[in-house]
């Protein structure tokens, strides 16, 4: 009966899928979007130039590919995860609880992080940190009070930035880019406005003060933006008079729509933020379980690759890419070849 | 007439004014409901007209910037394989060949590319055949090194070979990269593109048809060029496959099972109530049960369209027992009293007499869901499926089925999010190819109907 014939097949279907337990052969990478870019051109190179099969690279912000990462040892996990800022205390501690206790960190370079505005858009053309946070913090210095920020327009505060209403589109939460653009553009902004100090003497700790600092306004002149750069480019194509935040590889794939904005002074390129000139760069990492180390087929060969000279070098493919070749590279080079974990060994 | 002696009360339409009534004159109220139908009739229209209206927008919209991904710039050089470069000992030894990697040849490229502008008698401020990098694709390199790879005696020849230009070429050619934005754009600059203009006269650069974006695989950030959906669409191939060969006999099992022989009470009404609100759950909550349940609990591998096609199995399962349950409410009664009245058994009377005739609205309504499986991406973002997934095609169909792959739209959403402008030209032109494909599923589903529909 073809009834039976039927249930029959899809029972064996269902058992087949159900008991195969397949090793995996290929390595499994997921987290920043920042690092995407640079960790697909090296899988690519990985994938032609080994007999091992293309890693899999997967985006969607460091904090998510590092709860990933953190989920277990096993290869249902992932055995990468990329990140554009350092993994926090808390997460190596949620890693331990799962079972992933040896780490093995990587820097692969510097990431410089740039503010641009559509190419025919006002004249943004020099911003500094002060300016940023005069702009979106929530509470403000004027005439050496602390008040809450009475701007709207960016000509309010510096009469050298064009009268247009303030908006900002800046990374989400989610996002390690967020963190440096709270750390090293409104955190310093606040303290170059005085308004640190303002804040400490008003009675708060120098904990609160610091958190108060990072703060930015929620009534929409700050815009998060959860997904990538291309959603922060669509925002500025549709909002004339709106700044973006963006990774400095990406401007410079989009020249023809989008200009740079100095800051504090300083035009970002790869040199000016390899000499440290650029204050609001960052640096980049991935994080490789070492558990799955000889478990996963060429986990070694791909940490070991990427941070080899004719890949993260000055002329390698991802210096061409926009990726600031780290001055350290020989040492991290020497710690993945030693599997050196985070805090026991190197 | 007889009509013209009745009394004028008896008339329905008698108004205020009986004098006036006539039935080939209307009166302001028979005027006012016609008037208002033609309103109707008009907004109706005027609906139909905004949705082509944007339908042929968004059609415009698709072919105009997805057109370009089917063209794309090659340059056709002959590369010199130099033994000095590729194999040091001369012994033509496989091991000793593959470890000269790609960034080995890439000079050999960039001076087959020199010569062909010495030789197309350009002239030029480039001087050196470094200066060549920014016309040539990455994955030049990759392929004439597969080349080699496959067949070592070809080292110490020259073949001609057909290589990808880069990115920003293609751009040039196809007018995305304009002149005066590329004083600042640091990937090309305006000699390289007077040796475009150049060598395209001299025949060394054209702009081809491209057979690779429709069968090619992903390609990383650096090489838009090469990115093709190819590998992405065998991805979805196998998923449908899976959707099928699951859905399908279980969707139609559990429809006959509650249309003709369930009893009707409390637990089946249960049943058929949550399998309506199974068809209205988001899709990506079917993700997060095929991350927990398939590749956690399971150990199914992550990435592969056996998850894939499972996930999409429980998503398309409602649909299908949705419809064969109409298709086969639809099928009269009397067809199963004449069957079960000669002697049939029930199951018989199923499957000799009721399925046969609904087979049709049965199958319409699994080409509908398939072609609903194939369009969805959010559940794929939750196993791994969405991201830089570059392997080759598979070689059978175990590793079609486990090998980690992509499906078309998530190929799609992952090339929009991309910097590079060319990925975002690729997009659309995923699109176009996606789209012939729900159009071809949804206009088979509409010819079967058609064909084999029976009405009584």
């Amino acid at each position: 009966m073809s009834f039976v014939k039927l249930t029959a097949a899809a029972a064996a279907m269902a058992t087949v899928s159900a008991t195969a337990v397949v090793a995996r052969d290929q390595v499994q990478v997921a987290g920043s979007s920042t690092v995407l870019p640079y960790a697909s051109i090296v899988a690519e190179a990985f994938g032609e130039n080994f007999d091992f099969p293309t890693p899999v690279v997967e985006s969607g912000g460091s904090s998510a590919g590092l709860k990933r990462f953190c989920q277990g040892v096993g290869t249902e996990h992932t055995d990468v995860a990329n990140a554009s800022r350092k993994i926090r205390e808390k997460e190596i501690k949620a890693c331990a609880e799962n079972g992933v206790t040896d780490i093995i960190e990587v820097r692969i370079g510097y990431d410089g992080i740039v503010f641009a505005s559509q190419i025919d858009g006002p004249a943004y053309t020099a911003f500094t940190q002060s300016d940023i946070f005069n702009a979106l913090a929530p509470k403000v210095m004027v005439d050496g009070k602390l008040v809450d920020n009475p701007h709207t327009k960016w000509s309010d505060f510096n009469a050298d930035l064009p009268a247009e209403d303030i908006l900002a589109f800046i990374p989400g939460t989610k996002h390690g880019t967020r963190e440096v653009f709270e750390e090293k553009v409104v955190a310093a902004g606040c303290e170059a406005t005085g308004a640190f100090e303002a804040m400490m003497a008003a009675g708060m700790s120098e904990d609160d003060a610091e958190d108060a600092c990072l703060e930015v306004m929620a009534d929409g002149r700050a815009v998060d933006i959860d997904g990538d750069y291309t959603e922060t480019l669509a925002s500025i194509d549709a909002n004339a008079n709106g700044i973006g935040v963006f990774g400095l590889a990406f401007y410079e794939n989009n020249t023809d729509k989008l200009k740079v904005a100095t800051m504090a002074g300083v035009e970002p390129s790869t040199d000016t933020i390899s000499t440290g000139e650029y204050p609001v760069s960052r640096p980049l990492f991935f994080y490789v379980k070492k558990a799955h180390i000889g478990v996963i087929p060429g986990l070694k060969e791909y940490a070991e690759f990427f941070i080899s000279d004719e890949i993260a070098g000055g002329d390698g493919p991802l210096a061409e890419y926009g990726l600031v070749s780290d001055p350290a590279l020989t040492e991290t080079q020497e710690a993945v070849a030693n599997e050196a974990v985070m805090g026991g060994g190197s | 007439m007889s009509d013209a002696s009745l009394p004028n009360g008896s008339l329905p339409s008698g108004g205020a004014n009986p004098q006036s009534v006539s039935l080939t004159e209307p009166d302001a109220r028979t005027k006012k409901r016609n008037a208002a139908e033609k309103r109707f009739r008009a907004y109706g229209i005027a609906a139909i007209g905004a949705g082509l209206f944007f339908l042929v927008v968004l059609l415009f919209a698709i072919v105009s910037n997805g057109m370009g991904a089917f063209q794309q710039t090659f340059i056709n050089v002959p590369v010199y394989l130099d033994p000095a470069k590729l194999d040091k000992k001369g012994e033509r030894n496989i091991d000793d060949i593959k470890k000269v990697s790609t960034f080995g040849y890439n000079p050999l490229i960039q001076k087959a590319v020199f010569d062909a502008v010495q030789e197309a008698g350009i002239e030029t401020p480039l001087e050196k055949t470094k200066d060549m990098k920014a016309l040539i694709s990455a994955s030049a390199a990759a392929q004439i090194r597969d080349m080699v790879i496959e067949n070592p005696d070809l080292i110490g020849e020259t073949i001609d070979v057909r290589i990808l230009a880069a990115s920003r070429v293609d751009g040039y050619l196809k007018g995305r990269v304009k002149r005066e934005d590329v004083a600042r754009d640091k990937n090309i600059d305006a000699e390289h593109l007077d040796l475009v203009d150049g060598l395209q006269q001299a025949g060394v650069v054209e702009k081809t048809f491209n057979l690779d974006f429709i069968l090619g695989a992903d390609a990383s950030e650096s090489r838009a060029e090469q990115a093709g959906i190819g590998v992405a669409m065998i991805g979805s191939f196998f998923m449908m496959m899976v959707v099928l060969f699951l859905a399908l006999p279980i969707g139609v099992a559990a429809s006959i099972y509650l249309e003709e022989f369930a009893p009707k009470n409390r637990i089946t009404d249960l049943i058929e109530v949550n399998i309506s609100n199974l068809a209205a759950v988001p899709s990506i909550v079917f993700g997060i049960l095929g991350l927990a349940v398939f590749i956690q609990f399971v150990h199914l591998p992550q990435s592969a369209p056996l998850v894939g096609g499972l996930v999409l199995t429980l998503m398309t399962l409602p649909t299908i027992i949705i419809s064969t349950r109409a298709s086969l409410k639809a099928v009269p009664p009397s067809i199963r009293d004449a069957a079960l009245g000669v002697g049939a058994s029930k199951m018989q009377s199923v499957f000799h007499h009721v399925l046969p005739l609904a087979a049709p609205g049965i199958l319409t309504g699994t080409i509908i869901g398939l072609a609903q499986a194939l369009g969805e991406t959010a559940p794929l973002l939750l196993i791994g499926m969405v991201g830089y997934i570059a392997t080759n095609a598979p070689d059978g169909i175990a590793s079609g089925l486990l090998d980690p792959n992509s499906a078309m739209p998530a190929q799609i959403y992952e090339w929009a999010k991309r910097a590079d402008p060319a990925y975002y030209e690729r997009a659309w032109g995923g699109i176009i190819i996606l789209l012939v494909f729900l159009v071809s599923m949804n206009t088979l589903a509409v010819l079967l109907r058609r064909r084999f529909e029976r009405r009584w």
